[in-house]
């Protein structure tokens, strides 16, 4: 009887140390980047938040905005967003070229939303109403800004992880980098919708 | 062997097939054409209703505008999480979801923080600091 209160070693912690196999950790440690990415929207936000209101006698959202083109950048990031998804589908089923084509396909999204940014941004600088214009404006260039800047790093990476996949097939390796842009890509839309939520429909209400 | 021993002899062994279970394979829900799509419509369900409402003008209250838009908002973005990055509690032994949660609390506490405290520097500005009525402005 008394061996069966006294603990065996392997009760409360494991004996034998067990191995992760390469790349076990990284998507828990690409998630932390993205939480981390994450905080620093945050306080993009709570700029625009405070100095949102600050035109300095400048132009506000109702003279500047132009909803119809917001939600017709919001159309393409959602789709991008599903294409992506897609593309991890294929990759489950192995499907190098189904991958590549969705890719692709995500790709063209991507690259419509920049240059409908761009063009919104030259519109407004065009108009006298750039970064130095108000601290509104500062704030918003410096969100939106940000927001387009991953947008774009995310399209390079792409355009990168096409190459590689074209080049050695869905390689443990490529597949484990896939999942990662995948989060990426899927955390951008998320930051998407807090910008046209904040920036553009409260301004305009 | 007694009764005692066999069922710590059990649940020694459960606890060792919980640490080496999942982990090991692949272990992340790549989601089904069903899932993404799911996803997709309610996205553009909660999308539309609220350009939808701005765009017409708005209720008559702003407030309540705001509230259905940013209520909106946020039901899709738990929409993302869920259908488009499978968030859930069990991947990486729950750590994904306790990054997420500390995330959402620290953003919180800035967004709320700074907004309260900027509106109250504000608002609390003694009139004499205040350069553009002294004709100090730019």
């Amino acid at each position: 009887m008394s061996t069966a209160t006294q603990t065996a070693p392997g009760d409360f912690w494991e004996v034998e140390p067990h191995h992760h196999h390469e790349g076990a950790s990284t998507s828990i440690g690409f998630w932390i980047y993205l939480m981390s990415d994450c905080l620093m929207f945050a306080v993009l936000f709570a700029v625009f938040g405070v100095l949102g209101g600050s035109y300095a006698a400048g132009p506000g959202p109702k003279d500047l905005f132009d909803l119809e083109l917001v939600a017709l950048n919001t159309a393409f990031l959602l789709l991008s967003s599903i294409t992506y998804g897609f593309a991890m589908l294929a990759m489950v089923k192995e499907n190098t070229r189904g991958t590549l084509m969705w890719l692709g396909i995500t790709l063209v999204f991507g690259l419509l939303f920049l240059a409908v940014e761009i063009y919104e941004f030259q519109h407004l600088i065009h108009l006298g109403a750039g970064p130095q214009r108000s601290a509104f404006l500062s704030a918003f260039f410096a969100l939106v800004g940000t927001h387009g800047l991953h947008v774009a790093f995310g399209c390079l990476w792409l355009v990168t992880l096409m190459i590689q996949i074209r080049q050695r097939g869905l390689i443990p390796a490529n597949r484990r980098r896939l999942a990662c842009l995948s989060m990426f890509w899927h955390f951008l839309d998320v930051i998407w919708i807090g910008v046209f939520t904040f920036v553009y429909l409260l301004g305009m209400i | 062997m007694t009764s005692i021993e066999a069922q710590g002899d059990k649940h020694r062994a459960e606890r060792q097939a919980e640490a080496h279970g999942d982990q090991h394979d692949d272990g992340h829900d790549h989601g089904s054409v069903r899932s993404y799509l799911t996803g997709f419509i309610l996205s553009v369900i909660l999308t539309a209703i609220p350009f939808a409402i701005v765009m017409a003008g708005g209720f008559e209250s702003r407030f309540l505008t705001a509230v259905v838009v940013v209520g909106m908002a946020i039901v899709q973005i738990l929409v993302h999480m869920v259908y488009f990055l499978h968030m859930n509690t069990r991947s990486d032994e729950g750590w994904t979801m306790m990054a997420l949660i500390f995330t959402v609390v620290i953003l919180v506490i800035v967004l709320s923080g700074s907004l309260w405290v900027m509106y109250n520097m504000n608002t609390n500005m003694m009139p004499q600091m205040n350069h553009e009525a002294l004709g100090l402005g730019s």
